[in-house]
């Protein structure tokens, strides 16, 4: 019982995760191709400019539709705490892997927090944005100013993501363990209390027995 | 045009009045441009809108449609009583010093001899000159004869005070006044202002009067037969021009020759009457030489047929026996149900004859109509319902509609007559479509075979037909090149001519100068007789050199007639000889001929101490103030109002209900019934022209389509907002003969004026549309134009009616 | 085009060929000389083979009602009273400024799609546009449009074709009162202001030449009755610029975006080859279950503890 993992992501949450990743990549690079000349021979990834032109908004907007399904998912472990902000204010520690003092996290540290909202703000600037620049449909609907801010903060919002998502997967990467909680959903009891203390105690505490088992409420 | 297009540049002022240059004639308006830019000119515009041609005016003034006579009017009066007039030119080239036959008279509105019944002027014999027992017309040079034309024309417009004419044109006195000004100051010589006029003064009841009014004025400034001066007609479509030229009126034959009438049987007294001698002594009168021309044209019609002994076939003539079948006249005949069959060559009466349920009434009483045109016009299908636009009930049409497709004017080689009276060749740029064939070629199909069958069968009065001259090398075909060889004529015989240079038979003739009334020459338009000399098609000439700098370009195409450019060129001199202003010469005494920038419109070699005036084709020899007998409403141009006046009266003479409108002008009386009054339909409504088309052809033309897809109507924004209409909305434009909807166009552009102390709104509408082309399906413009016109040429009265407006 | 230099072109950052020295050109629309006859457009439409829609009226003389696709010039009508009282009708030719700053070569992704030749003519290459309209966002005059047929930009040429064979543009050729010359943009300057002294003499005392200094002069200029007041027209810019906005989008901000990115991409190699990765002892004790449930996260509460053992999870 003790060496149990724990399964942190169901495979649903696991699924949606990837699907929005593998959009944000398609996205991401068809928009970095857009972005700027250096980058056009991104285009050459999805046939070309004006495949490029015609995909980057239908994928922009199933991303913005899965990260929804995540937002769904996980809103409700993303509001800041005392904690998080003490949390915060010890960045530098984390940065230096030392946690010590650090007050215990729970299902998602401060970081993880504010990366949530960030990418649930710059989702929606991106939506409605693209909207507006997106003229085989819409753009006709605005006016020109309008459509001017919208690129602007289409440009702005997409620069704020992709940095958001190189914090997100750097620090995948460095926090071993991490990755593997996405792949495959489990998580070592010793990597949850390390990372996240209330979270595993939430969990070891409300583990059902085995009677407990199969009974849902 | 007295004058012609590039001319326009000399002029110092250009009055657009009775038109729409810039929108009517675009390309034209390069020279009113150029002018401007180059010759420092202004541009005065007078319209009921402000148009286009407003849009690059100095100055625009608004007027009441159909009151320019009250504005010319008035400036008359303006330059006689202020003595600003060009006097040495009035004094010499006019015949201000005439007097007038005691039987003439001016009372409240009407002149002598006006029979009310009929009404028209039955007794014109007042209106003419005293006659001396020498046999020449009495003068009185110190202009102090209470009878001579410079009184009696003071006095007849003394009326027209400023007060007056504001109150009847419903233009604010200060800018008349600041308008005529301006004119006035084209008194001095040398300083010329341009008169640019179109269908705007044409049609209306009084369309001849007020051009004649502008004449006038013109006179009085001596701007005629100036460079940048004249009385210039734009005319509406490229070849007009060449339509009048050649007699294509039914009392008209080529050359401003004209049909006899029932009582003219007798051959000499027709050349006699019409062959004037000299009123004054030493005058050249050149229409003296009737006879010659009038013989040659029958030698080229009739050829050997037309001999000494059987009058030159002056039998073969139809003789009239009403004054004209103009187009007014035969659809009120066909209306009646007297015509029988109808041949509708490049015409679409029912879109463009006044009363357009009228038209299509008439046409319902055929029996058969031949349409002839390169577009599937409305008339070809005026038996089709299409909906509310052509409203009729096919079945009961029974007319055979018969169409032939012709080729359009880019399909064919020939020549073109422009306003500028140049003829210039153009060649074809493509083969016609499909079974086209061209005009040339269906006539003379039709020849063929109508002679074909007079031959076999026989029948009445076929001499005109059988006798025809046809030595065309493809009979069925004869080709542009031989007509246009034959129009400018060919010795018949050898011919010796005044120089004593002797033309052989078959060979071209040089100009009119050496037609004879003996047979010997053939031409069938004397006016256009230079056109294909010995040297060759003179039309097809390219030459734009202009060596003395006065744009008068003598090497290019040719113009009638002898290739002058403008008419009465000898006035451009003054009595010595020599130009009014060096700045301006256009021809000149050199000591032993006329010669310089033009072709001198005078006998070349007569030295100006011989005292012969400028006006040769005048008996006179000089310009007419004093129309005598030659316009139905009277010698003086007097203000009348529309049929349909938005006023109810005349200012003029409001007492007198027969002087509202022309008391002579054109109307039959089943019309009556027919017009409505400003009770029912307040609004004074104009139509006319766009830019963006052409009549109703380029209707079917996608890129014209596009620039202007949609019928409309303008409203002033004072009257829009009474009448609650907004810009885009649907309107419906009605008058007592029909309506038509239209998209509402509200600008600023028309305002009220204050007429008769009271408020008139005008309404613009354009008249491109109708129910085939590819423009959105629209009303013909015309179902509102009354069916009525001028005394004198039977144009109609399109340009003033009366409507209301809805909004739908 | 090909005989002629390329000195600018989009979405490309090195410099293009530009030995060759070309003079500069320009079409100069003289609006007190335009009647409004739109046989420019006409021209426009025959010379580009180009058929817009027939529309409909919409209560004025403007037809079409916009610039399109398929129609790259188009006349404004506007009717304004002047301090006089007076009625003045300003009609303008309105299309492609050709900028010697463009916004829409600067706004434009696709390399090559938007070039700017060395006479001063911009032109679209369709074959590279992509269609995402950036353009559009870019031109500080709202010229260019999408065809909705083909998702491609169009705008006036400036009838690079003929210019680039010694003819003058369509429309130039075409119209009847000389409002619309074209030659070199000196000589065109020159000719604007013998027009402005006439004007002058005829009471405009605002005459003046619209060669906006803010998009560095246009390669089509106006002569103006009102120059003071360039919005008189339709809403001509009265001083154009490319917009703020798409200076931030499309200036310096975006390399500096790029670099942030490739930094904070660096940023985390680094960590980690300095840092090291963040591991966990896998024999560590598990310390005892905290009780003081009060300071955990409300949220907590709704953790649904039945899903770890949900059916059909496996383990690893």
């Amino acid at each position: 019982m003790k060496d149990k993992p724990i399964l942190r992501y169901t495979a649903n949450e696991r699924t949606n995760h990837w699907i929005v990743a593998i959009l944000f990549f398609m996205a991401g690079l068809s928009g970095l191709a857009l972005f700027h000349p250096a980058l056009f021979w991104l285009s050459h990834l999805f046939g070309g400019g004006p495949w490029t032109r015609i995909l980057h908004p239908f994928m922009g907007v199933a991303m913005f539709v899965f990260f929804l399904g995540l937002v769904i998912r996980f809103w409700r472990y993303n509001f800041l705490t005392a904690n998080d902000r003490q949390w915060l204010r010890g960045i530098d520690k984390v940065l230096r892997n030392e946690e010590e003092g650090l007050p215990p996290v729970g299902k998602y540290n401060a970081g993880q927090k504010l990366l949530f909202w960030t990418l649930l703000v710059c989702m929606l600037v991106l939506l409605v944005s693209g909207v507006v620049i997106w003229r085989a449909y819409f753009s006709h609907w605005f006016g020109i100013e309008s459509i001017r801010l919208g690129a602007l903060a289409h440009a702005v919002a997409g620069f704020v993501l992709v940095m958001s998502i190189i914090v997100h997967i750097y620090a995948g990467i460095w926090i071993k363990g991490s990755v593997g909680a996405m792949l495959h959903g489990w998580v070592s009891r010793a990597w949850a209390r390390k990372h996240h203390a209330l979270w595993y105690r939430q969990v070891t505490r409300e583990e059902p027995t085995d009677s407990q088992k199969g009974i849902k409420p | 045009m007295t004058n012609h297009w590039t001319d326009i540049a000399n002029a110092n002022l250009v009055l657009v009045m009775g038109g729409n240059a810039a929108e009517a004639h675009p390309c034209g308006f390069k020279w009113v441009t150029e002018a401007k830019a180059h010759n420092k000119a202004r541009l005065i515009v007078v319209d009921p809108r402000f148009t286009r041609t407003a849009s690059v005016a100095d100055y625009y003034a608004p007027i009441r449609t159909g009151s320019d006579i009250a504005f010319m009017g008035g400036l008359i009066n303006y330059l006689l009583s202020t003595d600003q007039i060009q006097h040495e030119y009035v004094r010499n080239y006019t015949d201000v010093s005439f007097i007038v036959k005691a039987g003439y008279g001016f009372e409240d509105g009407l002149f002598s001899g006006y029979d009310a019944a009929k009404r028209t002027y039955s007794d014109k014999s007042g209106w003419g000159y005293e006659m001396g027992e020498d046999g020449f017309a009495k003068v009185d040079p110190t202009l102090q004869d209470p009878r001579c034309v410079y009184q009696l024309m003071k006095t007849h417009y003394s009326r027209y005070t400023p007060e007056i004419a504001s109150m009847t044109c419903g233009m604010p006195q200060d800018s008349m006044q600041k308008i005529w000004e301006e004119i006035a100051t084209c008194s001095a010589p040398g300083k010329t202002m341009t008169i640019l006029y179109a269908l705007g003064w044409t049609q209306h009841s009084i369309g001849a009067q007020i051009i004649r009014s502008a004449a006038m004025v013109q006179l009085l400034l001596g701007n005629v037969g100036m460079p940048g001066g004249g009385v210039n007609a734009l005319r509406g479509h490229s070849n007009i021009q060449g339509l009048t030229d050649l007699g294509l009126l039914s009392n008209s034959l080529p050359g401003y020759l004209t049909l006899p009438g029932d009582a003219e049987q007798d051959y000499n007294a027709y050349i006699a009457k019409r062959a004037l001698k000299p009123l004054r002594p030493g005058q050249l009168s050149y229409w003296q030489n009737y006879g010659k021309f009038h013989v040659s044209l029958m030698k080229a019609w009739y050829g050997a047929n037309a001999t000494a002994e059987n009058n030159w076939g002056y039998d073969w003539l139809p003789k009239l026996d009403i004054p004209g079948y103009d187009v007014l006249k035969m659809f009120d005949q066909m209306g009646q149900g007297k015509v029988n069959g109808y041949m509708c060559q490049g015409f679409n009466p029912i879109a463009a004859l006044p009363d357009k349920n009228r038209v299509t009434a008439a046409l319902s009483k055929l029996k058969w109509l031949v349409v002839m045109d390169p577009l599937a016009t409305e008339t070809s299908e005026f038996w089709r319902n299409v909906g509310p636009y052509n409203d009729v009930t096919s079945a009961n049409i029974q007319t055979e509609v018969i169409r032939l497709p012709t080729t359009c004017f880019a399909e064919e080689d020939g020549s073109l007559v422009n306003s500028s009276r140049w003829l210039q060749w153009h060649w074809k740029g493509a083969d016609g479509p499909g079974e086209t064939r061209t005009d040339v070629r269906i006539m003379s199909e039709l020849y063929r075979r109508l002679r074909d069958r007079y031959k076999a069968e026989g029948g009445a009065f076929a001499e005109p037909l059988l006798n025809l001259s046809w030595p065309y090398k493809i009979a069925d075909e004869p080709s542009p090149e031989e007509l246009a060889k034959e129009l400018n004529g060919a010795a018949v015989t050898d011919v010796t001519d005044a120089t004593g240079a002797v033309l052989k038979a078959g060979q071209q003739l040089a100009g009119f100068a050496q037609l004879k009334d003996d047979g010997s020459t053939a031409s069938g338009c004397w006016i256009f007789c230079g056109s294909w000399t010995e040297q060759g098609n003179q039309m097809a000439r390219r030459d734009n050199s202009d060596p003395y700098g006065m744009k008068q370009n003598l090497g290019w195409a040719w113009a009638w007639p002898s290739n002058r450019r403008i008419l009465y060129n000898r006035a451009s001199a003054d009595t010595q000889g020599r130009p009014w202003d060096p700045a301006k010469r256009l021809v000149w005494w050199n000591g032993k001929a006329w010669g310089g920038t033009d072709t001198p419109d005078y006998k070349a070699d007569v030295p100006p101490e011989a005292g012969m005036n400028p006006f040769i084709m005048n008996p006179e020899g000089v310009a007419r103030f004093f129309a005598v007998d030659k316009m139905a409403e009277g010698p003086f141009p007097e203000h009348y109002e529309p049929f349909e006046t938005p006023i109810g009266i005349n200012p003029l003479h409001p007492n007198n209900k027969q002087a509202t409108s022309n008391p002579a002008g054109r109307i039959f009386d089943s019309v009556w019934e027919t017009l409505g009054t400003a009770k029912d339909y307040p609004y004074a409504a104009t139509s006319y022209r766009l830019t963006e088309h052409f009549h109703f052809w380029s209707k079917h033309c996608r890129l014209n389509a596009i620039a202007q897809p949609e019928q409309f109507v303008e409203i002033g924004e004072v009257l829009a907002k009474e009448k609650g209409i907004a810009a885009g909305d649907r309107v419906r434009v009605s008058c007592k003969r029909g309506f038509i909807e239209a998209v509402a166009v509200v600008t600023k552009r028309i305002r009220p004026l204050q007429v008769n102390n009271q408020t008139v709104h005008q309404v613009g509408i354009p008249l491109h549309w109708g129910f085939t082309g590819l423009t959105r399906h629209g009303y013909l413009t015309n179902t509102l134009v009354p069916f009525l016109g001028d005394g004198n040429t039977q144009t109609p009265e399109s340009k003033s009616f009366l409507v209301n407006v809805e909004k739908i | 085009m090909a005989s002629q230099d390329i000195i600018a072109r989009s979405a490309t950052t090195t410099p293009p060929p530009s030995i060759r020295q070309l003079e500069e050109v320009a079409k100069l629309i003289d609006t007190t000389k335009c009647i409004g006859c739109k046989a420019c457009q006409v021209a426009c439409s025959e010379w580009n083979e180009l058929r817009d829609e027939v529309g409909h009226n919409h209560g004025t003389y403007d037809n079409p009602q916009d610039l399109s696709a398929e129609s790259w010039t188009l006349m404004r009508f506007t009717e304004h009273e002047n301090e006089a009282g007076n009625l003045e009708w300003l009609i303008r030719k309105d299309g492609c400024m050709h900028c010697a700053e463009p916004g829409c070569l600067k706004a434009c992704p696709s390399p090559g799609a938007i070039i700017k030749h060395a006479n001063g003519i911009v032109d679209f290459n369709q074959d590279h546009c992509i269609g995402c309209g950036y353009c559009i966002t870019g031109c500080p005059f709202n010229i260019p449009r999408i065809s909705q047929k083909d998702h491609k930009a169009y705008k006036c040429t400036l009838c690079s074709d003929r210019v680039a064979v010694g003819l003058e543009p369509a429309c130039v050729k075409t119209c009847p009162t000389g409002a619309i010359v074209f030659g070199s943009k000196e000589d065109m300057k020159t000719h604007a202001a013998e027009r402005i002294v006439d004007l002058k003499s005829r009471g405009f005392d605002q005459a003046g030449l619209y060669d906006p200094d803010g998009v560095g002069g246009t390669h089509v200029m106006y002569v103006l009755h009102h120059a003071d007041q360039p919005s008189l027209y339709a809403g001509l810019p009265n001083q154009p610029v490319i917009s703020p906005l798409v200076g931030l989008w499309k200036g310096v901000t975006k390399p500096l975006a790029l670099l942030a990115m490739g930094a904070a991409v660096l940023a985390g190699f680094f960590h980690y080859v300095r840092v090291g990765p963040n591991r966990v002892e896998e024999d560590e004790h598990p310390s005892a279950p905290d009780t003081s449930v009060h300071q955990v996260d409300p949220a907590v509460h709704v953790y649904d503890p039945g899903k770890p053992g949900t059916p059909g999870e496996e383990r690893p």
